[in-house]
């Protein structure tokens, strides 16, 4: 492989693929086959564009962040602001997508899966938009955590179906997805909200994502006239981060840092850092890294952020860390919301807690660059700000111990709130 | 290949003018015991081939009753090995005893070393849910060097050029899943079941089972008018779900099931 940002599927190295059940074959296949001819088509991109800018808020800025890059080593750090989308996350950008897809492939129903509700968020606004039906799986656990988005997705027309299987989490909305997808395929698309499960979601994905990098490289270089020396994204199922990463993926002096959930901590065992602390085998329809036990069943996630707290990763994440590419590292549920706390005091802007995990990054790396020599203003740190944090207002809040004492649900400081 | 317990089995009950049952029951539940007590019911009340479940955390195809017998066998600490045993105490009864699996409890145990070990057991081999033979390299080459069948399945929704390629590769039986959807019984076996039997045969299968919400004696005499075999699960898995814990009614229950199930096997072929 010459050039790494072409990498199509199924495979990505030894990883990708499609273990599914038969009876999708044929979906995947007409999914695979549409989107091989939807992309180049000159009418598909001149509609996503003007959604892009006209919708979404395309392009999203850069910001230059130097009140928080103090204790970032003082190095230069760029926020790459997809908070400031329609919906308020980078999810809008691949859903947009799969809805032009989905009326290409003449269905009229979408479904989708959720963790902390942005992209069953997203998913029921493009479903508003296009006039398509949509039902969203969320585990019921993530339905109690994020019951705002419930509400938010109720509103905007969508029917949203608590899981109750397994640990209720995310893994298992996106069981529960396939499952409605297999028996309604005829009629309904599976929007899949990360860049992972079978082929093609994972290049899909990465495909309507890679303008959050593709912008990011063009605006620096504009502003700076320079490419970035490291570029750091979060990874739940990865889709912030190669979307951020795509662009640079062949230039081979910019280091590419995904942050991973490690919650408690890895050595406690409750964290969600598939890379850094599992294996590889077989999840959702690909081989890739997951968090299993000796016998292949799959460990159930912790993280203080929904939208990271899934024991699986895209498959090329899992490729580009198994060939040394992208480097993934673990941010603690501390660290993550101390960073949190960071940019909303030193910026006035509000981070997602999935976000705030690559801020963490962001804030060790640029440390360590600088203890090792590197000259301050010369270091430039390119983060992926994926969504903002009004969702985790009140996650937050519990956290730091803001809530009014009646109202608390008595946890103390540095307590796990959402555990 | 002749090498196949299975396809003989299917192919003696061909020869007696009748369509072979396979049962499917989850190892593990109620608990280990129980669930080789139930197999080995089963076949005594007139299971031709057992399919012994490996239960997993993410059951992407089975339906609520199968999930939750899987979560269970999960949380009694059913293992892996567990299963192995199970398949020896079961396959001692004569039946061919195959294991249904997801792929990934076996990635992790080694494909190799689960041939090895299956093997040993007195097993005859796996189906595979979620493993089409395009990613089953693997597990195809192991399978081969231990004469074990394979079994794939093929769904309606399966172009011609799968239908070969999902029939060449394998061995004892192809398992045609009667609608597209996830275990469960259902009111009536899908009316794509037939059309499928038939295209699958003529893609060269010279056996071919269906499962998927197969649940009646009745339901089981229409399937075996055309197919070679009918593949019932959760509806046994649904006789042993009892709040009472009884499971001396349980297996009652199971037997009874079976034996109407048998019954319809053996009609089948008569309205043919
Ligand atoms: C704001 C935000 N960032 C990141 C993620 C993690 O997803 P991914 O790794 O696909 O970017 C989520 C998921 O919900 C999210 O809402």
């Amino acid at each position: 492989m010459t050039d790494f940002r072409d990498a199509v599927g199924p495979y990505f190295g030894d990883f990708g693929g499609r273990f599914v059940p038969e009876a999708l074959i044929a979906a995947l296949d007409d999914l695979a086959t549409a989107w091989d001819k939807l992309k180049d088509d000159p009418t598909f991109i001149e509609r996503l564009a003007a959604l892009h800018r006209d919708y979404t808020g395309r392009p999203s800025p850069i910001t230059e962040v130097p009140r928080f890059a103090e204790h970032a080593g003082g190095v230069r750090v760029f926020l790459k602001r997809e908070d400031l989308n329609h919906t308020g996350s980078h999810k809008i950008n691949n859903v947009l997508g799969q809805a032009l897809l989905t009326q290409q492939v003449g269905k009229t129903r979408v479904i989708a899966e959720t963790g902390a509700g942005q992209h069953g968020v997203a998913t029921a606004t493009a479903a508003a938009l296009f006039g398509l039906d949509c039902t969203i799986y969320m585990g019921e656990e993530d339905t109690r955590r994020q019951a705002l988005n419930v509400a938010r997705m109720r509103l905007l027309g969508a029917e949203v179906i608590p899981v109750t299987a397994g640990s209720r989490t995310l893994k298992d909305a996106i069981n529960e997805a396939f499952r409605d997808w297999v028996a309604n395929v005829e009629t309904t698309n599976y929007v899949f909200g990360t860049a992972a499960g079978p082929h093609p979601f994972p290049a899909l994905v990465r495909d309507l994502q890679k303008i959050i990098g593709e912008e990011a490289r063009e605006q620096l270089s504009t502003r700076i006239g320079r490419l970035p020396d490291a570029v750091v994204a979060c990874v739940g199922g990865g889709s912030n981060a190669i979307g951020i990463f795509t662009a640079f993926l062949d230039d081979a002096e910019v280091r590419l840092i995904g942050c991973e959930a490690a919650g408690d901590g890895v050595e406690t065992g409750r964290h969600a850092a598939t890379i850094g602390a599992g294996s590889p085998g077989v999840l959702h329809g690909a081989k890739t890294y997951l968090l299993q036990d000796e016998d292949g069943q799959t460990i159930e996630s912790h993280s203080i952020s929904a939208g990271l707290d899934y024991p699986g990763v895209g498959p090329e994440h899992s490729w580009l860390a198994s060939i040394g590419r992208a480097e993934y590292r673990p941010v603690t549920d501390a660290e993550a919301m101390e960073a949190f706390r960071l940019l909303t005091r030193t910026e006035g802007i509000m981070p997602a807690i999935e976000s705030a995990h690559a801020l963490a990054g962001a804030i060790t790396l640029g440390r360590e660059l600088v203890a090792a020599g590197a000259d301050p203003a010369e270091t430039v740190l390119l983060v992926s700000l994926s969504g903002r944090g009004d969702k985790d207002v009140e996650t937050a809040a519990e956290w730091f111990g803001l809530v009014d004492s009646s109202a608390a649900s008595g946890e103390d400081e540095g307590g796990s709130t959402t555990a | 290949m002749t090498g196949s317990r299975t396809a003989a089995t299917i192919d003696a009950a061909r020869a007696e003018g009748r369509a072979a049952l396979v049962v499917y029951l989850p190892v593990g539940y109620p608990d280990v015991d129980g669930s080789i007590a139930a197999a080995r019911a089963a076949v005594e009340a007139g299971a031709d081939i057992v399919e012994l479940g490996l239960p997993y955390s993410d059951p992407g195809m089975d339906g609520a009753v199968n999930q939750e017998a899987m979560q269970a066998a999960l949380a009694g600490g059913t293992r892996t090995a567990d299963v192995l045993r199970a398949v020896r105490e079961v396959a001692e009864t004569g039946a061919p005893t195959l294991v249904m699996t997801y792929y990934n409890p076996v990635l992790r145990y080694g494909v190799d070393r689960f041939a090895t070990d299956l093997v040993a057991a007195g097993g005859a081999g796996l189906i595979t849910p979620d493993l089409i033979p395009d990613e089953a390299g693997e597990w195809i080459a192991a399978a081969d060097a231990h004469d074990l069948d394979k079994v794939f399945l093929v769904a309606p929704s399966s172009t011609t050029e799968r239908l070969h390629l999902t029939t060449a590769a394998s061995r004892g039986f192809v398992y045609a899943a009667s609608t597209m959807g996830v275990t469960g019984a259902r009111a009536s076996v899908g009316p794509r079941a037939e059309a499928l039997v038939a295209a699958t045969r003529a893609a060269g299968a010279e056996r071919v089972c269906v499962g998927l919400g197969v649940s009646t004696g009745a339901q089981a005499a229409e399937v075996a008018s055309y197919a070679d075999g009918v593949i019932v699960g959760s509806a046994l898995v649904r006789t042993l779900i009892r709040s009472d814990g009884d499971r001396d009614a349980a297996l009652e229950d199971l037997r009874l099931l079976i034996g109407e199930l048998a019954e319809g096997v053996r009609a089948g072929r008569l309205v043919r």
